[in-house]
């Protein structure tokens, strides 16, 4: 690619990058409501299950470290990327996605025990804000997971172009927000409930 | 399985009563005469060509002003309305309007003033304005241009099909409080309308606020730094980060009330552990910094009218930045002065009560470096400024009531009064609106190639001054008096009728003012060689937008301007710095897209979908709109290149600066 | 686009190495309570903290912006929000449930009312 068509294409990536950099501060911010609403009311039992007795240590520990190395994963990828090592992409992309369906499965067979006991979120106010807080983060992965798999298609179809390559480095940022918003949901829900 | 279907759709939900019989008759008479009128001038491959996917800002400014005003005429009818109620229903007559319509009627008259008239009259200056203003030719993403656009469009119908569908909106004030707004105490489709409109028009101007950042930040011309940015612009980019500071919080906040209201969650319910006063905290964290997104951008046109119509650069221009930043800075830490009264108690009460009242110091730097900037000026008293001069009095008033308001005792007694309705009307129409105004006289020439006619425009301005004096200063009288605001009834022992009575007639003196400018506007129209502009500097103006054609081209600027100094244009007339011979290069401009209205249309399904629970209907506008979304990211061929020859034969020899 | 590969391998074993420690400190501190209970609360949440800079620095590379640092002062003040948003509504929510009739209180004005059932 010539010089200055590289030039147009890094200020691109430069402008989309920080689009949506600020986008994810904003998804940061709906995440910050969805904290203070459970911050607020995860008291609110109703004379039901508490966040105590949901909290399984070694099942939530399990669910951060797939997650972790899940980022970790997506790293990689993008260290491959820079290096137009497009095998090594896929693999690791791959990878992150096994992880990342990995965590959702493991969250969902936590959600599927609660909804068995009859503790739903229509249960209680604390049970409202726990569903949403961590099924909205769920949701977040599931799109992420969606986002892989056109991404992995798009890869093994045409190559890492220059547009690929971009949108692979904005999957990352939004993959490594996701984690990042994991710590707090596993230390202020989980850890701190675990303290009650 | 019919459920499955028709969701909550039954056949009384179509329009039974006589206003929205009257309605739906009204919108679908403006939709057949414009359908009839297009077809009549075989204008609709021109219409999709030019208008409905284009991407030049230019032309989506001016979208957001016509959708913006004719909005306006509905929260105006809306006004209309109680007024009339609340002048005759005293005593024994119960006025025209039942206690629930009328709670409709306020309801949607808030509504569609905050969210559809005020923004997106901003969102339309915002669009033709700023970039002219920073040197750049386009938004930093064209394509979330055009999906705002349209997402905003899809919320105004949705918040206008309730005449059509369901024949009931939210009945529970603007910002539909919990627990009113539960299902509980509101089990009709009015408040799930309230909800999916705003979802769908906030995500429209989450989208817009994130792409006026971007283009602000990154898409100036060289030359142009930020300490070099026209105040409107500073503004306007003060009043984007609140909104990408705050929308979030509106997403979030209606989400847990439609969680409440369709799956049964227990966020603000009065019962297992809900609890309703969080609503109310977490709404006015964003319904507080919403206000200053309305007035920001306005105290910007404010400082470029004055600073071009007497001829002056503007006095203190680091002062003014930071004030508006510090205006937009607290502006974040003051919203629980919205609910003083809930009881929060002494500590909390107080600490919102000295922030809020430190937002009158940066207010005050702005007002006070506009009086300079005035001062010794060679002052022209176009109407632009006439529109200045009027909201530096309305604001005077209106801010001093602010203060006195801030103060939580002061409070206690006029909290939900009628004083502080005349005090956000001040602000908002004395403030926002006449700032609007300002700024669509001022920049009129510019969009269309001629002035407006001056006489008419003059009137129309006395009308809404002295309108809004005659219609709002009996309502700070009434609050103060303990009149309490949204009362469709009063008994007459208290006297108030003849103040109502009053008011009611400065609502006619405002619609003869809004009568006006749409005579104003058609005369002009009809004038337009005689108003014609034909520098496209028709105010001898300091900024960057008057220096091209009036219209300007598509692509703004046939040569990207290298900026030296602030009041960029200014310098260069008095440096008369022309470009001799000037070298065209070939331009880069971003092709029309169909997706954003395909977008907008998916969402619109899923908000009508979720208001009626036609889930399938859901699962469709989501799979449309990933689909659509997919497609374009994926489409490499956005862009397309005007030669240099092209342009050249554009500009016909126009003399640049630079 | 010039970047040192290995460096950046080396960015992102360093960032998950001190995550997965930080992460397990946490978790053996709330566990094997290690910790008198309010300290705990601090110290998790200190880690917390610290992971979210460590995984800023070595998994987003929030420093390395060059020219104008626009997305660290985004992702500051993005912070400042958070902050005001949940502490906020924790310091105005405890106010306002505090200042509620208690249960208790509430039997006695009824029973003062004469609407005791």
């Amino acid at each position: 690619m010539d010089k200055e068509k590289l030039h147009h294409e890094d200020e691109k990536t430069d402008i989309v990058k920080f689009g949506f950099w600020i986008y994810l501060m904003t998804d940061l911010l709906m995440f910050a409501v969805l904290f203070a609403a459970y911050a607020v009311l995860r008291d609110n039992n109703f004379g039901g299950i508490t966040i105590r007795e949901i909290f399984n240590p070694p099942f939530v520990l399990g669910e951060t470290l797939l997650l972790l190395t899940s980022s970790f994963t997506c790293g990689l990828a993008i260290v491959f990327a820079n290096q137009e090592n497009k095998k090594m992409v896929v693999s690791f992309l791959t990878l992150t996605l096994i992880l990342g369906l990995g965590f959702l499965s493991m969250e969902f067979s936590e959600f599927a025990k609660l909804f068995g006991e009859g503790q739903t979120p229509q249960r209680s106010a604390f049970l409202s804000s726990f569903f949403t807080l961590t099924g909205t983060h769920g949701l977040h992965i599931i799109v992420g997971c969606f986002w892989i798999i056109v991404m992995l298609a798009k890869i093994v179809r045409s190559g890492l172009s220059v547009g690929t390559a971009r949108k692979l480095t904005l999957f990352s940022l939004f993959w490594h927000f996701l984690d990042i918003v994991w710590i707090f949901i596993f230390t202020i829900v989980y850890l701190m409930g675990g303290l009650s | 399985m019919m459920e499955f279907i028709f969701g909550r759709l039954t056949w009384s939900s179509l329009p039974h009563e006589w206003f929205t019989i009257g309605g739906t008759i009204a919108m679908s008479g403006m939709m057949i005469s414009a359908i009839a009128l297009v077809t009549y001038l075989k204008r609709w491959k021109w219409l999709w060509r030019e208008w409905l996917t284009t991407v030049d800002p230019k032309k989506i400014g001016i979208m957001y002003v016509i959708v913006a005003s004719l909005m306006l005429f509905r929260g105006g009818l809306d006004a209309g309305m109680i007024w009339l109620q609340q002048a005759i229903s005293v005593g024994s007559s119960h006025g025209y309007l039942n206690a629930d319509h009328f709670q409709q009627i306020f309801t949607a008259h808030g509504v569609i003033m905050v969210f559809f008239v005020t923004m997106g009259f901003l969102f339309g200056l915002l669009n033709f304005i700023v970039p002219l203003q920073i040197g750049a030719r386009d938004l930093a993403s064209p394509f979330l241009n055009t999906l705002g656009f349209w997402l905003y469009v899809a919320g105004a119908i949705l918040i206008n099909l309730f005449f059509v569908f369901g024949g009931e909106f939210a009945a529970t004030g603007w910002l539909a409080i919990a627990p009113l707004s539960e299902l509980q105490y509101s089990p009709g489709v009015g408040v799930d309308f309230w909800i999916w409109s705003l979802q769908v028009s906030g995500l429209g101007t989450l989208l817009g606020g994130i792409n006026f950042i971007m283009t602000i930040i990154k898409k100036r011309a060289p030359g142009m730094t930020m300490s070099r940015l026209p105040l409107f612009t500073w503004t306007s980019l003060f009043g984007m980060i609140l909104v990408v500071s705050i929308f979030p919080i509106l997403t979030a906040t209606i989400t847990l009330l439609s969680l409440d209201r369709l799956l049964g969650f227990h966020f603000f319910t009065t019962d297992m552990g809900g609890n309703a006063m969080m609503y109310t905290n977490l709404i006015w964290m964003w319904g507080h910094p919403e206000v200053y997104i309305l007035i920001l951008p306005s105290f910007g046109i404010y400082s470029e009218v004055i600073t071009t119509f007497s001829q002056k650069k503007v006095a203190g221009y680091t002062s003014m930045v930071l004030a508006g930043a510090l205006i937009a800075f607290i502006a974040m830490l003051v919203w629980l002065h919205h609910f003083f009264t809930m009881g929060s108690g002494a500590d909390v009460n107080a600490f919102f009560g000295i922030s809020t009242a430190f937002i009158a110091i940066p207010s005050g730097v702005q007002i006070f470096n506009w009086i300079s900037s005035m001062y010794k000026g060679k002052i022209r008293y176009e109407v632009p400024m006439y529109w200045f001069l009027g909201f530096a009095i309305l604001f005077m008033i209106g801010g001093t009531a602010g203060v006195l308001l801030s103060v939580p005792s002061a409070d206690f007694q006029l909290h939900n009064s009628l004083f502080l309705v005349a005090h956000f009307h001040t602000m908002i129409i004395g403030g926002a609106l006449f700032g609007i105004f300002a700024g669509i006289t001022y920049w009129f020439p510019k969009v269309t190639g001629f002035k407006l006619h001056e006489r008419l425009g003059q009137y129309a301005f006395w009308c809404w001054l002295v309108g809004f004096i005659v219609s709002f200063t009996p309502l700070y009288i009434l609050g103060s008096m303990g009149a309490a605001r949204r009362l469709d009834h009063y008994d007459v022992s208290t006297g108030w009728q003849p103040l109502f009575i009053l008011a009611g007639f400065g609502f006619l003196i405002i619609l003869t003012g809004a009568m006006l400018h749409v005579v104003q506007i058609a005369v002009s129209i009809m004038q337009r060689e005689k108003l014609k502009d034909t520098t496209g500097d028709p105010w001898n103006g300091r900024t960057l937008e008057w220096s091209t054609a009036s219209p300007p081209p598509f692509y703004n600027f046939a040569l990207v301007p290298r900026v030296t100094s602030r009041d960029a244009f200014w310098e260069m007339k008095k440096n008369e710095k022309i470009i001799e011979n000037p070298k065209y290069e070939d331009i880069e401009m971003p092709k029309n897209t169909a997706l954003g209205i395909y977008v907008a249309a998916f969402v619109f399904l899923i908000g009508f979908g979720m208001v009626w629970h036609l889930f399938w209907l859901v699962a469709i506008g989501f799979i449309g709109g990933i689909v659509c979304v997919i497609i374009r990211t994926f489409d490499e061929d956005t862009e397309y290149v005007v030669t240099a020859e092209q342009v050249k034969k554009m500009e016909g020899g126009r003399k640049i600066y630079g | 686009m010039k970047k040192d590969p290995h460096g950046s391998f080396k960015s992102y074993i360093i960032g998950f190495l001190l995550s997965v420690i930080v992460t397990l400190c946490s978790y053996f501190i709330v566990v094997n309570h290690l910790v008198p209970r309010d300290a705990a609360t601090t110290i998790i949440l200190t880690l917390a903290g610290f992971q979210l800079v460590v995984q800023l620095v070595f998994f987003l590379h929030l420093y390395k912006e060059s020219g104008p640092r626009w997305n660290l002062v985004i992702f500051i003040s993005t912070i400042g929000i958070v902050f005001l948003v949940v502490i906020g509504s924790i310091w105005i929510m405890y106010h306002l449930n505090n200042n509620m009739t208690p249960t208790d209180m509430s039997h006695v004005i009824q029973s003062e009312e004469g609407i005791l059932k």
